[in-house]
């Protein structure tokens, strides 16, 4: 087998703060991606999701930094590479789509002449030529009208159009890995229906792998191969999606999948997690979600879990689960 | 026993244009809404952004005016009513809304900002009292009451909803509008607010009109469903008859596309295409036909009846008698 797109080891991404020292907000997160996949990285407000995605990128805002640990990206250290290098493995070996497209436009430049530069950055080619491209992408993305669209500013388009010029954008020079950050959350739920299909057909047809970050998990379900759950800037469980979404083993990501209010069941109490999500300057030590646990035990509070393999393909970092699973 | 009953609400918002602002057309975010909410009961308001749900909540505490219908609350329409005297309606009929720290003034402290209403109803004989009173109502959204005199930064996302529901619960109201009060929270603790909002509604038999998108937590809440689409209610029934046998088809389509979790089940399905028209303009019409995967030549010509089902109502050519005359 050849090397994933992606190998993350041991990712620690921290910010000044705290009491003169360091806060950590991604705190040795392990990644791996092959070819064509889609992997799920979910998890609620401040997990540390969205930073393991810019870390990546390298793009984690200053005064942040990205370190120890190490990322490998089609082979390449991306930690190490000169900035000039980095500037593009951005865009043609990875792209990124985020949550809300019209932050991520430049409102006075048409949406044509955005994906035009952005295709002639990395390959030489003429302005008409990116120009077709750019048309032929626009149409493989379905949006109406392709050729008129071009010369569409971003308020002109609905949401759900922007984010579909965004993938246009990130795809216009084939990535191999895209990374996604909440690609849906802002869209309505007939245009997220109608997003995901774009991802999957584009998927399949392409075989780009997809890091798909959300804390939606009803997302999630429709897209990914396989799904890793994070806490408190840690990962606490990881398996394939049909494992994970049917027999999860980490009390948080029971509880997780509790807490939905799913269409199928009616009246039956939510389950709820006790408290709130602590904050990186409260994290707990030991494990992380001890503070929360609905099976918290005494060594949970000093030490740190795992990773426990459950199964082949099914890991996580709880002691309780661990002894229930014998291994 | 019906609580609050609103008949052919519209609320029209003016696009002004040019030097001298003159009204060049009309967005009609509400055009022509009926629905009732039953005492201890909730009715959800379903639909996707800009279909005017949001303004449907604020016409009915009048904080946009409609320009047309009636809002009957307690034998009274409300719609019809001065401003000066709404004043006692205003303790009766509470609003939450998504944002806690926008609804909560930053420099008041816990204690002050739930007090605050009480005071202008005059709720409560001295401060002491009242104090105590909020202690009481902190304890029943489950806050420390110790921690009153903090400010509303203090608290997580959660825990200032909290606050803002027990705020809303301080003049002891009989309807309380909840516009998308969980949706700005993670799905951990929206399962808090959510399970506190139905203890409370049966402990002191609360009336809720509640505003969302979120079909998961319309199945979870609500007895009785309305789904909005540009301005008009196209569809209204039981929550369990609406989940599990839509009437119109934007319902079905809306539905369908909602993501499950169920992992034997990737059903997430687009069978509405395209995007919401703008309510400035709406079409022609069936204000659906152009996103609906059942259209026929009349819905493009016609604006459908309000059809009367069972349980309730759908605003569609092929519900009930008609359907002779649609597609083959």
């Amino acid at each position: 087998m050849s090397e994933p797109v992606l190998t993350v080891e041991g990712l620690v991404t921290s910010f000044p703060g705290g009491d003169g020292g360091r806060l950590t907000v991604v705190d040795g997160v392990d990644l791996a991606l092959e070819e064509g996949e889609v992997l799920a990285l979910v998890g609620e407000s401040g997990c540390g999701k969205s930073m393991t995605a810019f870390s990546i990128m390298r793009l984690v805002p200053k005064p942040g930094r990205i370190g120890p640990g190490s990322i490998r990206l089609c082979g390449r250290d991306v930690l190490s590479l000169p900035v000039t290098e980095m500037r593009s493995v951005r865009g043609s070996d990875v792209a990124m789509i985020f949550q809300e497209p019209m932050t991520s436009l430049n409102p006075v430049q048409t949406v044509g002449s955005q994906v035009v530069e952005a295709i002639r950055l990395h390959e030489r080619v003429s302005v008409g030529d990116a120009r077709r491209r750019t048309a032929e992408l626009f149409e493989r993305v379905g949006i109406p009208d392709p050729s008129a669209r071009l010369d569409a500013y971003p308020h002109e388009l609905s949401g759900g159009l922007k984010q579909r010029v965004m993938i246009a954008m990130a795809l216009s020079l084939r990535p191999r890995l895209l990374i996604a950050d909440e690609p849906t959350t802002a869209l309505d739920v007939t245009i997220q229906a109608q997003i995901l299909e774009l991802m999957r057909e584009l998927q399949r047809e392409l075989g780009t792998a997809i890091l798909l970050i959300t804390h939606d998990l009803g997302v999630v379900n429709e897209l990914s191969d396989r799904i890793a759950v994070m806490y408190a800037g840690r990962i606490v469980e990881e398996a394939t999606r049909k494992t994970l979404l049917s027999a999860p083993r980490h009390p948080y990501t029971q509880g997780l999948l509790r807490s939905i209010p799913s269409l199928a069941r009616a009246g039956e109490r939510l389950a709820e997690i006790e408290g709130v999500v602590p904050a990186a300057s409260e994290w707990p030590a030991g494990c992380r979600f001890s503070t929360r646990c609905p099976v918290v035990e005494d060594r949970c509070r000093s030490e740190s879990p795992g990773p426990f393999a459950f199964a082949p393909d099914h890991r996580g970092f709880c002691h309780v689960a661990a002894r229930e699973a014998g291994s | 026993m019906t609580l609050l009953r609103v008949e052919g609400l519209r609320t029209w918002f003016p696009i002004r244009e040019g030097l001298f602002q003159r009204v060049a057309g009309w967005v009609r975010a509400v055009d022509g809404v009926d629905l009732e909410v039953a005492a201890g009961q909730t009715l959800a308001l379903v639909g996707e952004s800009g279909c005017g749900k949001t303004t449907v909540g604020r016409s009915i505490l009048r904080l946009e005016e409609p320009r047309e219908g009636r809002i009957w609350f307690d034998g009274v329409d409300l719609a019809a009513l001065p401003k000066s005297q709404l004043q006692p309606y205003r303790r009766d009929v509470q609003i939450v809304f998504q944002d806690p720290m926008a609804s909560l003034d930053p420099r008041m402290r816990v204690r002050d900002a739930i007090a605050e209403g009480m005071e202008a109803f005059g709720i409560g004989t001295s401060q002491a009292e009242r104090t105590d009173r909020v202690a009481h109502l902190l304890e029943r959204v489950q806050l420390d009451p110790r921690q009153m005199s903090r400010y509303p930064h203090e608290f997580s996302g959660g825990q200032r909803q909290r606050i803002c529901i027990a705020r809303a619960l301080s003049v002891e109201p009989k309807l309380i509008v909840c516009d998308e009060a969980t949706s700005a929270l993670d799905v951990s603790i929206q399962a808090q607010i959510l399970n506190l909002l139905r203890d409370l509604q049966e402990e002191l038999d609360l009336g809720y009109l509640f505003i969302t998108h979120d079909l998961g937590v319309v199945r979870y809440l609500a007895d009785r469903v309305s789904v909005m689409y540009l301005g008009q209610i196209v569809e209204t029934g039981d929550t369990e008859r609406i989940f599990t046998a839509p009437e119109h088809p934007y319902t079905k389509g809306l539905l369908a596309a909602v993501p499950s979790v169920d992992p034997e089940r990737r059903s997430a399905a687009a069978t509405v295409i395209g995007d919401v028209p703008s309510p400035a303009h709406p079409p022609a019409g069936c204000h659906f036909h152009t996103r609906c995967p059942v259209v026929f030549d009349r819905c493009r010509r016609e604006s459908p009846p309000v059809v009367a089902l069972d349980d309730g109502s759908s605003r569609c050519f092929l519900s009930g008698a008609d359907v002779a005359e649609g597609p083959v």
